[in-house]
């Protein structure tokens, strides 16, 4: 009875993803095949070429500061290493468009580098333009997943045995040749996990493209857009979003290839064990130079904004002044609106998303894992099912749960869960992908000698496998909560309008003419900032101190 | 096995979340993310009517009635309200709406009426207009551009680098440039609204993806502080700038361009979506959505002017605004016929 039931896990994923992914992608993409509209091949070939090769582009980019970040993360004890982390993880939840104003704050035409390089060099113009070039394109698919790097190859460097790359220095090899032929063959699945979810995020990429690229640039995800919303031309909408998913497909085939060998079995490892502090000139140098890029790079686009939520500018002086104007007015409902939400309220609906979400893609997460480890013959449509949703067009999905999910009890005014449920479905391919190689990693020798000494399944599980995949869980946990807490297209959709999102309510300001909306604006994505920070120190907090007592068992 | 259990767990979850509150009926409205509505009205008529008001908000415009076209005949709502006159052909043609000859409409004057049948009853207006930044022009002592041809003058292509001092949004994703292009097509026609468009292109034009970013990244004349001091923006912003700054001023820091043939028209309709159970209560609804009450909250909760020419403006609208005497104006269903003609054609012009 125990085998039976354990080989039929595989079965709540399938059927979560039949019911609320493939039927309601299924029944829109029906509706819009069966509507006419013209089909223009020229306007499928352009976005598609560059929709492949500026994803292509901002994975390298991203893997290029993201592995050395990881490294000296994982490897090197800094001052702040907590706090930097922490602000690392943050970009992720942050809506485009208050990323775009963090980013217009710093490198627009009247930003702080302009101002100061015109100021130092008697320049006439501003010498930086950034916004609207494919450098913003690639800089804020930077800043968005570098952090996806940092906390998937992290944990798999931290969890490494150092034994390894000790007796591979013993036997004479150079640093840099063990760390070409040991170290990095071993972090080649987790580098491979993180390239494919980088990439399948540029590749899907839609606020970055729209509001930093600008008009000239059109990925696939913006002319569907497009295509379905303004020129209501539902065909070829429909077409282009048929087009991505079979390139997701094609991609995912393309990673499970690539990553076909059996991963290496690895050993928990006592926390701390291979960190350090730096010692050389050189080591000393490497990690400023590092934590200097990302604070340049991923932390000064948030302060910006923090900054502009507590500035006020006089109006007839044009003196720029400190203020908590924004904030008080967040609770204030001045003109009696109905649709007001308290600012506290809108951050208590985000939070009890992401903890639903978090429940739902962990629980399946952990579920598709075990069912895809266990039954190797379920991975050939198990696998790629679980990775399309990713490279599903919100506005196409979103389309496509209303128009399945539009009677009682299943409808956005009676099903609140609706909104969680989405959001699931982009984060627990991310939670399989991180789960999934920890768990392949554990020798199949060490439960089988466990329960040879008598100890029950579930002992098995509680004190042998979780620990060891603890740290991928807490990676899927924090992933799957910021993701849900940042998202802004499906929500919007699916959001009633007395239950905003943060991010919600940050655009209602932003759409709006006027200096105290855009003030709140800023104090509200401040406010998430704050929201997130707390969320996921708590988090890392826990993953720490429930790490430590569990070693020491073992 | 424990797919028997899955759908069990499942069942209870919906049944937890479909206890719904034993009371009076609702009315369920479909609109966009724009629509505002004072607190006190909605008691008002949820008191007069006993019944429960239920918004339903999906997105833009073309996202709201998308949802309204794909779900036709699923009674998910009664009441649609949104449709601009962009897409009002478009939302005709879907056969939508149910026609309802609201007594309100009698005092509403003919030009708002573009639905002979009465599918569609306008509620309300929005001008597109190019909003500038007063200041720049008048420290600069730079003259206003009075028309469509004065944007070509070399003295507004000159900003900074090679931009000029005009930011307009991609017509292709945003309702106000969408609005704009019509303004061009309206003025030059046709066979002229290209050659305007490269001329404005040769003259430093910066064009944008949405709303947001022209006024808050590029232009001047909000808070974010840009480089451009004309966008293409509405003719209700300077009012609301008055009202939402953040600290008292007395004079609002923008203004809008209304010479003739500058601004383009919205204009914004409800209807009564087929298939409702509620009929009777959905035009309760609407008669009450043309009235004073409804029509005088609009302007300070939606930004958007009044069809009924009972309803008193604010006093902020009156003191700050400036309306356009004249606005671009296309007949509805060209608009519906042409538009993804004009889009691409526009894009193939201004983006390559």
């Amino acid at each position: 009875m125990k085998v039976k039931l354990s080989s039929l896990l595989w079965m709540l994923p399938a059927a979560f993803l039949f019911f609320f992914f493939l039927v309601p992608l299924g029944n829109i993409l029906l509706v819009m095949a069966t509507r006419s509209g013209v089909v223009s091949t020229n306007a499928i070939f352009q976005p598609l070429w560059f929709t492949i090769w500026q994803a292509a582009l901002s994975m390298l980019l991203t893997l290029a500061l993201g592995l050395p970040a990881a490294f000296v993360f994982a490897r090197y004890n800094f001052a702040g290493k907590g706090v930097l982390r922490l602000l690392t993880t943050l970009p992720f939840i942050l809506p485009t468009v208050v990323v775009a104003a963090g980013f217009t704050a710093l490198l627009g035409p009247r930003g702080l580098v302009n101002g100061w390089l015109m100021q130092a060099f008697n320049l006439q113009n501003p010498p930086i333009a950034f916004m609207n070039t494919l450098g913003a394109i690639l800089i804020a698919h930077v800043f968005y997943n570098t952090s996806v790097v940092i906390r998937v190859v992290g944990s798999a460097l931290v969890q490494f045995d150092p034994r390894i790359e000790e007796a591979g220095r013993v036997l004479g090899g150079s640093p840099w040749r063990v760390f070409r032929e040991v170290t990095l063959p071993l972090l080649r699945p987790s580098i491979l996990v993180a390239a494919l979810m980088v990439f399948l995020f540029d590749f899907t990429s839609f606020g970055v493209i729209l509001l930093l690229g600008g008009p000239r640039f059109a990925t696939l995800e913006v002319s569907i857009y497009s295509q379905t919303l303004s020129m209501l031309n539902l065909r070829m909408a429909g077409l282009l979003s048929f087009i991505q998913l079979a390139c997701t497909i094609g991609i995912t085939l393309l990673y499970t290839r690539l990553n076909g060998k059996r991963s290496v079995p690895l050993m928990p490892r006592l926390r701390g064990e291979t960190v350090r502090t730096p010692k050389s000139i050189f080591e000393k140098t490497a990690v400023g130079l590092m934590v200097t890029v990302l604070v340049v790079l991923l932390v000064s686009p948030l302060a910006a904004l923090a900054l502009k939520s507590v500035l006020q500018t006089d109006a007839a002086t044009q003196t720029s002044s400190l203020t908590l104007a924004y904030y008080r007015e967040l609770f204030i409902n001045r003109n009696d609106a109905f649709f007001y939400v308290p600012p506290a309220k809108a951050a208590l609906n985000s939070l009890f998303y992401a903890a639903v979400t978090v429940l739902i893609s962990v629980g399946l997460g952990l579920t598709a894992s075990y069912a895809l480890v266990r039954q190797r013959g379920l991975k050939r449509w198990l696998d790629p099912l679980i990775m399309l949703p990713l490279g599903t067009s919100a506005v196409t999905l979103g389309l496509g749960f209303l128009i399945t999910f539009n009677k009682p009890p299943l409808d956005v005014s009676s099903f609140p869960l609706l909104i969680p449920l989405a959001h699931s479905l982009v984060a627990l391919p991310f939670v399989v992908r991180t789960i999934q190689p920890a768990l392949a990693s554990i020798p199949a020798s060490l439960g089988e000698s466990a329960a040879s000494l008598g100890a029950s399944p579930w002992r098995v599980w509680r004190e042998l496998e979780l620990p060891i995949i603890r740290r991928a869980v807490m990676v899927g946990v924090i992933f799957s909560f910021t993701l849900s807490l940042g998202e802004f297209g499906a929500t919007s959709f699916l959001a009633r309008p007395d239950t905003p999102t943060l991010p919600v309510a940050i655009y209602r300001f932003l759409s709006q003419p006027g200096a105290m909306n855009y003030g709140q604006a800023m104090a509200m994505a401040t406010l998430l900032m704050l929201v997130c920070a707390l969320a996921i120190g708590l988090l890392d907090k826990l993953q720490v101190e429930g790490r430590g007592s569990v070693n020491s068992d073992l | 096995m424990k797919k028997v259990i899955f759908v069990f767990l499942i069942g209870a979850l919906l049944a937890g979340c479909t206890v719904k509150l034993v009371g009076p009926q609702t009315l369920t409205v479909m609109t966009h993310d724009s629509f505002a509505i004072s607190e006190s009205l909605v008691t008002q008529f949820e008191s007069e009517y006993d019944v429960t008001l239920v918004f339903l908000k999906s997105g833009d415009t073309g996202s709201a009635l998308n949802r309204a076209i794909l779900t036709k005949g699923s009674t998910e709502a009664d009441v649609f309200y949104g449709v601009d006159n962009t897409f009002l052909s478009r939302a005709l043609e879907e056969d939508l709406f149910v026609s309802y000859a609201s007594p309100a409409l009698e005092q509403i004057p003919a030009e708002f009426k573009l639905d002979d049948q009465n599918r569609a009853l306008p509620v309300d207006y929005g001008d597109v207009c190019i909003n500038y930044d007063k200041a720049y022009f008048a420290s600069r002592d730079l003259a206003l551009p009075q028309s469509l041809d004065d944007l070509l003058k070399p003295e507004y292509g000159q900003g900074s680098g090679n931009e000029g001092l005009l930011v307009v949004e991609n017509p292709a994703v945003s309702s106000p440039g969408l609005a704009f292009l019509l303004a061009t097509i309206a003025q030059y026609g046709e066979e002229g609204y290209l050659d305007y468009w490269q001329a404005l292109k040769d003259n430093g034009l910066v064009v944008v993806n949405d709303w947001s970013t022209a006024y808050y990244t590029n232009f001047s004349g909000s808070s974010g502080k840009g480089a451009q001091p004309m966008a293409v923006s509405y003719a209700s912003s300077p009012a609301v700038e008055v009202v939402y700054a953040a600290t008292p001023i007395t004079e609002a820091p923008i203004a809008s361009l209304v010479g003739d043939g500058m601004c383009f028209r919205q204009i914004e309709f409800v209807g009564i979506l087929k298939g409702t159970k509620n009929e009777k209560l959905a035009q309760s609804f609407v008669d009450f959505m043309l009235g004073k009450d409804f029509q005088e909250d609009m302007p300070l909760q939606m930004f958007v002017y009044p069809v009924n020419p009972e309803a008193v403006l604010p006093e902020v609208y009156v003191k700050y605004n400036q309306v356009p005497e004249t606005t671009g104006s296309l007949d509805a269903q060209l608009i519906a016929d042409k538009r993804d003609v004009w889009i691409q054609a526009w894009m193939d012009t201004v983006l390559r």
